[in-house]
């Protein structure tokens, strides 16, 4: 099994440096028009703009700019923002705690209550429980992060005042946010875990189970539930992308200060660098996050513990 | 006679036939797909539809609630949200269809020679397509507009970018699998050659589960372009779409919950069906499925 981890983290590295690369890339390639004018903006005159393009490096042959900023990533150093004249690194520090925070409690909650709707549905196939499951689901996996984000609001918030519209001082400014992100994830899960939950409850193994007179409670938990696990870590895993690119979107919404309303403030301030370390640190911990779930499963499932 | 009709019995259905007959006993389905081509039908016949100009200040009408002359109620300007909702839904849409259209017409081809001559070409194309998976979806798609500019044009290129993968991964799939089927074999031994295989023994295999996401690509698509436009990255105000309409509203959530509302419901309704749809034809075509 450690030969498998070590392959995996050994994948996770180069992928981290492919994302930068792509990232570096785009930013030369894709942007119409001399980055160092954009950034100064329309009224600057022509020696402000040599000197962004000088400070950011913009002067030299562009492999010598991709050696340098590759070295610069390496030591932790994503540039400097050019509206908080500070270094990126350390402004998305401050954000990324509250993205951290509210994409892990979503997974949490949502991973949860799927797993419990999914789980019901099945074990209750073709009842009342499974059609209000599928129609419950349905429904939550259509809503749109944003317009769930303006309803909680404006039923919580507007109409019953029982909860705060924006800011990030207490744990209760996290409940709608949370619950924005969750219902979208909760419904994901509660879909896959009911049909990946229905194709284990039918195998043979389950059969033999309850053939030689285990409990069905037992049956249920440590022979179906387990094996319908192993293809939802996987979405789980996955599922951290969508929630990140939400979180984007949740975190302007609700004014919480994360890196995804950093990169949104960023785009309107023109602060390239910003967006730049934004979409790096993101991707990265996507990339960081499928590597644990490579590894989890490895414990989940035993094929890949023993191959 | 008795013959003939018990020859016309016997006569095989075609998979499609079946698919055909088990989606139409799908009752939500149809009613969506009846919804969905009714509102497909208002908003391409908006001007007759409705007598309000989506754009056109109307001073004396605005902020009013919803009522019998506004169905939807009217923003701060006096425009008739109904009446923007469908002129928006036509930029929505229009993302949501091209976008995928455009990636399916990318990644059909990608995925197909991918699976079908594999090795090195194989690898090479899969690799650059896990690059695109490294990156979270939308946040792929913030980055991409706000380097290309914010306008719809490139937030359409953004959405087929990101969905590239999905779509490939799914095709590169399928192929392979269809690859070692002895029909395949068979066309092969008696001459066919490999655009005549590609185009008339696999692709028809491919375009089961290839409607089914793009039918859930779509309703995906739709959702991230209007969420780009939430963001500011989409349509220029006063153009109505869908995501600007939200984000206007979300500053009169307290004295006009009106504006904010419809449009996302509306949004919410499309993408419900579409989802629907999609789950229907995936039961249609899966055979574990009982009709």
């Amino acid at each position: 099994m450690s030969q498998y981890i070590l392959r995996r983290i050994a994948i996770a590295f180069p992928l981290i440096l492919a994302v930068t690369t792509v990232v570096f890339v785009m930013l030369r390639v894709a942007l119409p028009g001399d980055p160092a004018q954009i950034m100064a903006g329309d009224r600057a005159s022509p020696e402000q703009i040599e000197i962004i393009r000088r400070k950011l490096g913009y002067d030299r042959p562009v492999l010598e700019q991709y050696l340098i900023f590759l070295r610069n990533f390496a030591g932790g150093d994503l540039g400097r923002s050019v509206k908080f004249r500070e270094p990126v690194i350390g402004v998305i520090a401050k954000a990324f705690p509250f993205t951290a925070t509210l994409t892990l409690l979503s997974v949490t909650v949502g991973t949860t209550i799927g797993l419990g709707i999914g789980i019901l549905t099945a074990v209750y196939q073709r009842t009342w429980v499974d059609n209000l499951g599928i129609v419950l689901t349905v429904f939550f996996f259509s809503i749109p992060t944003f317009w769930l984000g303006l309803m909680l609001i404006l039923i919580f918030s507007v109409g019953l005042r029982i909860l705060p519209v924006q800011g990030a001082g207490t744990w209760r400014h996290f409940v709608l946010p949370v619950a924005t992100l969750a219902v979208g994830q909760s419904a994901l899960i509660a879909r896959l875990t009911r049909s990946s939950m229905i194709e284990v409850l039918s195998a043979d193994y389950v059969r033999t189970a309850r053939a030689k007179g285990l409990a069905r409670r037992r049956v249920l938990v440590r022979h179906a539930l387990r094996n319908t696990l192993i293809p939802v870590t996987t979405v789980v895993g996955l599922s951290v992308g969508g929630l990140l690119g939400g979180a984007v979107i949740t975190e302007s919404i609700f004014g919480l200060p994360g890196v995804g309303r950093l990169a949104i403030d960023a785009i309107s301030n023109r602060d390239y660098p910003m967006i730049q370390g934004a979409v790096i640190l993101v991707a990265a911990s996507f990339v960081f996050v499928n590597l644990i779930v490579d590894i989890i499963y490895a414990f989940i499932d035993p094929r890949i513990r023993y191959a | 006679m008795p013959e003939a009709s018990q020859l016309r019995a016997e006569q095989p259905t075609g998979l499609y036939t079946l698919v055909y007959l088990k989606f139409v006993r799908n009752r939500v389905a149809l009613v969506g797909l009846f919804c969905l081509a009714l509102l497909l039908l208002a908003i391409l016949f908006a001007p007759q539809v409705t007598p309000y100009d989506p754009i056109g200040k109307d001073t004396p009408a605005r902020n009013q609630p919803p009522s019998l002359t506004h169905p939807f109620g009217t923003d701060k300007l006096g425009r008739d949200i109904l009446s923007r909702v469908l002129y928006g839904g036509r930029v929505s849409l229009q993302v949501g269809f091209l976008s995928i259209a455009l990636a399916v017409a990318v990644s059909g081809p990608l995925g197909l020679v991918a699976g079908f001559f594999g090795g090195l070409l194989d690898n090479a194309i899969m690799r650059i397509m896990d690059l695109i998976l490294a990156f979270p979806g939308l946040i792929l798609a913030i980055w991409l507009v706000s380097l290309l500019g914010a306008n719809i044009g490139n937030v359409i290129l953004a959405i087929a970018f990101f969905s590239l993968p999905t779509f490939s991964r799914l095709i590169r799939g399928i192929t392979l699998s269809i690859r070692e089927m002895e029909y395949v074999m068979a066309a092969r031994s008696m001459g066919a050659g490999s655009l005549r295989i590609m185009f008339y023994h696999i692709l028809p295999g491919v375009l089961g589960p290839l409607i089914v996401l793009t039918t859930l690509g779509v309703s995906g698509a739709i959702v991230a372009g209007a969420s780009l436009s939430f963001l500011g990255l989409g349509v220029r105000p006063p153009t109505p779409e869908w995501g600007a309409m939200l984000a206007d509203g979300r500053n009169y959530l307290r004295t006009q919950w009106w504006i904010a509302v419809f449009p996302g419901m509306t949004i919410t309704l499309v993408v419900l069906i579409l989802n629907i749809i999609g789950d229907a034809l995936r039961d249609a075509l899966d055979p574990n499925v009982r009709a």
